[in-house]
């Protein structure tokens, strides 16, 4: 590929240095000690983990498995060897039975819309399930979702993107793997195939239909860089792999932001009223 | 004659004005015991940096006494400290004040406050219009005051150092965008080779305080330093952790560099006047001015 449109580059060192404190200060502000990650085996949610085990400790990281009935062996097998590697606490919670009668009252004659209303199902499922268990465990849920998904829109709101901080929200997919090696991540959690796993043998490179490798590169370009269309595509990026990013990125700018207020008063949060989230009172007791 | 510098590298607490004047207490103390004559605390050391709607919560008068009272215990200490100003028409700025023995020695005004990128200043505070030195006594002399995004505007170090400035002070609160990578404008080694080439071409040392911490996301970066009338570096910080550097000048050496390298004296400050007058003029669409 060509080099006048590089992949984005990462110091995986120093963006654990900032990460770490990142997560603790978000965590004293807030007044919490606690963590609660969804672990589904793959590099995101493994890197994750062992940020969040190196900035608070293992023993305040609880990482929930929750299979599916479809999730592969692979998965569970991972997760497992990071919740090992780190010693944190972990729990395992079937998500089938909590899904199936839903599921049971989707149906759509296009297969490619139905595995995506199943996978949000799925993923929203997941999501009742960490913050119920971050309520018991008086822990916080530290989100998983990475640039490439969040630029892309390739996550589920208020599913897998629903979080109370977001340390890997800044690096995109082919810097994780750099970050997830310094860590100590395990190699087999770092090589295999991306996947949501949402359904038996579906990878993310097919269904975006573009390789990460190609997507970071145009994503950098364009939102990193601020290059137009045409000087990627001069850089050496195929158009039409330029333009579809450019306009999906666009397309999925609703999932980037707060829902719109209608404004009708003097002072409306979001308009007028800003505040930084942490702030003299923001502590919880 | 030698005078000691220090610089409390610290991360305050946002929006808690108490704590963090206890914070700048401590740096107080601190630094008498290292024998300073001169303590810089970061931009807004005393309320933190993004403030948003925070910022009437926070602000305080030049001549509040908590202001002036934050050098006790370290008599005949300077120290320079970020707050947010509200003047006597209320209006609030993001302002450094140089206090010694609970007086007002100088005060300066952020004049260029960053409103692009991941910055939103100008929404939440108002720029100063004014570029001055304060006479600080024997050993350092005049000082030129500043705040951050000031020093990208290399104007106003080279009128402070025209003014009379005998060090060049700027405190900031510099978050960090793409750590590790290439030396781009925003980044680390931008701001180094900006400070190196002020202290040179200014011939006049320069003080820098970046403060540390993460506010929202945002991760602030210290390396604060020092530099000396020769582009060299006399203390360095590190990066990302707070610490308190103390670095020693010598007024000697600014008399050795200004004889060595007259540059300053040499500056046709009526040419440059007359230049810009033209270039002001024929941006606004004067009459009369051209560009012949």
């Amino acid at each position: 590929m060509s080099e006048r449109a590089p992949l984005p580059q990462i110091e995986p060192a120093l963006a654990i240095e900032v990460i770490v404190g990142f997560i603790r200060e978000q965590m004293t502000q807030a007044g919490f000690e606690r963590l609660v990650v969804g672990l589904s085996g793959g590099v995101d949610s493994a890197t994750v983990a062992f940020l969040a085990a190196r900035a608070m400790g293992a023993e305040n990281l609880l990482a929930v498995r929750m299979p599916y009935r479809t999730s592969s062996a692979a998965s569970e097998t991972d997760a497992m060897r990071v919740v090992n590697a780190l010693g944190c606490r972990t729990e395992r919670v079937d998500i089938t039975p909590m899904v199936e009668p839903m599921l049971a009252l989707i149906a759509d004659d296009d297969p490619d819309a139905l595995n995506v209303r199943r996978g949000n199902v799925m993923a929203r499922q997941r999501m009742i399930v960490v913050y119920d268990r971050s309520a018991a465990d008086d822990a916080l849920v530290i989100g998983t979702s990475n640039k490439t998904e969040a630029l892309l829109g390739y996550g589920t709101l208020h599913g897998d993107m629903a979080a109370a901080l977001a340390p890997i929200g800044d690096l995109y997919k082919t810097q994780l793997r750099a970050v997830a090696t310094e860590l100590g991540v395990p190699p087999e959690v770092i090589a295999k195939t991306p996947s949501a796993d949402l359904w038996p043998g579906q990878t993310d490179e097919e269904e975006l239909g573009r390789s990460y490798d190609m997507l970071d590169r145009a994503l950098y370009a364009l939102v990193d860089r601020r290059w137009t269309v045409d000087r990627c595509v001069r850089a050496g990026l195929p158009r039409d792999l330029v333009e579809w990013v450019d306009r999906r990125v666009a397309r999925m700018e609703f999932k980037r932001q707060l829902p719109p207020t209608a404004k009708l008063s003097l002072r409306t949060p979001g308009f007028d009223h800003l505040y930084p989230r942490r702030r003299p009172g923001s502590r919880r007791e | 004659m030698e005078y000691r510098i220090a610089l409390a590298q610290m991360a305050p607490r946002l929006g808690d004005l108490d704590a963090n004047l206890g914070l700048a207490g401590d740096r107080v103390r601190a630094a008498a015991d290292e024998g300073a004559a001169l303590l810089l605390l970061p931009e807004l050391a005393l309320t933190g940096y993004l403030l948003q709607d925070l910022v009437p919560e926070v602000a305080m008068r030049a001549d509040d006494p908590r202001l002036l009272g934050i050098g006790a215990g370290a008599a005949g200490m300077l120290v320079a400290v970020g707050f947010v100003e509200e003047t006597a028409e209320h209006r609030y700025c993001n302002s450094v004040a140089l206090v010694r023995d609970g007086e007002l020695i100088g005060l300066h005004r952020k004049v260029y406050l960053p409103t692009y990128g991941l910055f939103d200043e100008g929404r939440f505070t108002r720029g100063g219009d004014r570029i001055r030195t304060h006479d600080a006594g024997a050993p350092i002399g005049r000082i030129g005051l500043s705040v951050c995004e000031d020093f990208w505007h290399p104007s106003l170090p080279m009128l402070q150092a025209h003014d009379g400035a005998s060090l060049l002070v700027n405190v900031a609160a510099g978050p960090s965008r793409a750590p590790g990578g290439p030396a781009g404008l925003a980044a680390i080694g931008g701001w180094h080779k900006m400070q190196d080439t002020y202290a040179l071409l200014g011939t006049v040392p320069l003080a820098f305080c970046n403060r540390v911490g993460n506010e929202e996301g945002l991760t602030f970066w210290g390396g604060s330093r020092i530099v000396a009338a020769d582009g060299s570096t006399v203390a360095q910080a590190p990066l990302w952790e707070e610490a308190l550097v103390v670095g020693t000048l010598d007024t000697d050496d600014l008399r050795t560099a200004r004889y060595g390298l007259p540059i300053l004296a040499d500056e046709r400050l009526e040419l440059v006047r007359r230049e810009l007058d033209r270039i002001i003029g024929e941006r606004a669409g004067i009459d009369g001015v051209s560009k012949d």
